[in-house]
């Protein structure tokens, strides 16, 4: 007897909020005006990633999106946005040209969003293996010092790089009167 | 279809992943600042991260492999946004502003 019965209406109800979320911080990351409700939106959109993380078996991963892109990545921009002060301002072609721009926007968006939808629903899938593989921390960090510590180093070496560089493009000029 | 184990089927992931990219293509045509167009970056490289995740959990034989590959993705659009923010800094400080229609020097 399953001593919780209500827990796989329960874990559904929790994968839609995840999934809705998910896509809501999308849709607020691309369609507000003012670009602090856009990260706002991003931030959104990572935590439902997290959420759906955790639905696909990897508690890790859903712990580093949170970490790396609401922490990191969400608020680098908040700082870019605070130091350049962008704003949206209202097209200055003219309304005709605006709207042509819109419309083949969202048919290029549709048509992507069409074709990989599908292929992703219609695919000739293989089976899944039957016995499924160890997907542990103790098994990622594992192969990440054993068969991708080549790609571990060197992406360590791309982060320092990208360090160095960001100080460098941002400081050049700045001690000039 | 069983409903409560919806979650358990590869669809929802690789439709939310479609609608994700699509948002950032859409948001990338439409953005008129740097920023924007960085944020619509960003959920492309989300939407291709939750389809290795995807597929990943329901079709690899290992299933660490694609959580390592979601990693170097996340390592990689840190330091993607590192740059990308010093350089529209840097623009900001040269030409007071971040709007794509004003840096148009190149423009023949």
């Amino acid at each position: 007897m399953n001593p919780f019965p209500g827990a796989g209406i329960l874990a559904f109800i929790i994968f839609c909020v995840c999934v809705a979320t998910t896509v809501a911080g999308g849709l607020l990351a691309v369609f507000t005006v003012r670009i602090i409700r856009s990260v706002c939106g991003l931030a959104l959109c990572c935590i439902g990633l997290a959420g759906l993380y955790y639905f696909l078996h990897s508690p890790f991963l859903a712990l580093m999106e949170i970490l790396i892109y609401v922490g990191a990545v969400c608020v680098t921009i908040i700082f870019a946005v605070m130091l350049a002060e962008p704003e949206e301002n209202v097209s200055r072609e003219g309304r005709a040209r605006d709207l042509v721009w819109m419309v083949s926007a969202v048919l290029l968006a549709g048509v992507v969003f069409y074709a990989v939808s599908r292929l992703g629903l219609s695919g000739p899938w293989p089976a899944p293996p039957a016995p499924p593989g160890d997907a542990s921390v103790k098994a990622i960090g594992i192969s990440l010092l054993t068969t991708y510590s080549l790609a571990f180093e060197l992406i360590s070496l791309v982060l320092l790089v990208a360090i160095l560089g960001a100080l460098v493009i941002a400081r050049s000029g700045r001690t000039k009167p | 279809m069983n409903l409560a184990r919806f979650y358990d089927r590869p669809d929802v992931y690789l439709i939310v992943a479609a609608f994700l990219l699509a948002l950032g293509i859409y948001g990338l045509l439409r953005r008129r600042t740097l920023i924007g167009m960085l944020i619509a970056g960003e959920l492309i490289f989300s939407s291709a991260s939750l389809n290795f995740m995807a597929l990943n959990r329901f079709l690899a034989p290992d299933p660490a492999v694609g959580q390592i590959v979601v990693l170097f993705i996340m390592g990689l659009a840190a330091a993607e946004v590192a740059i990308a923010l010093s350089i529209v800094i840097a623009v900001y400080r040269n030409y007071r502003s971040v709007d794509t229609s004003d840096l148009s020097e190149l423009k023949g």
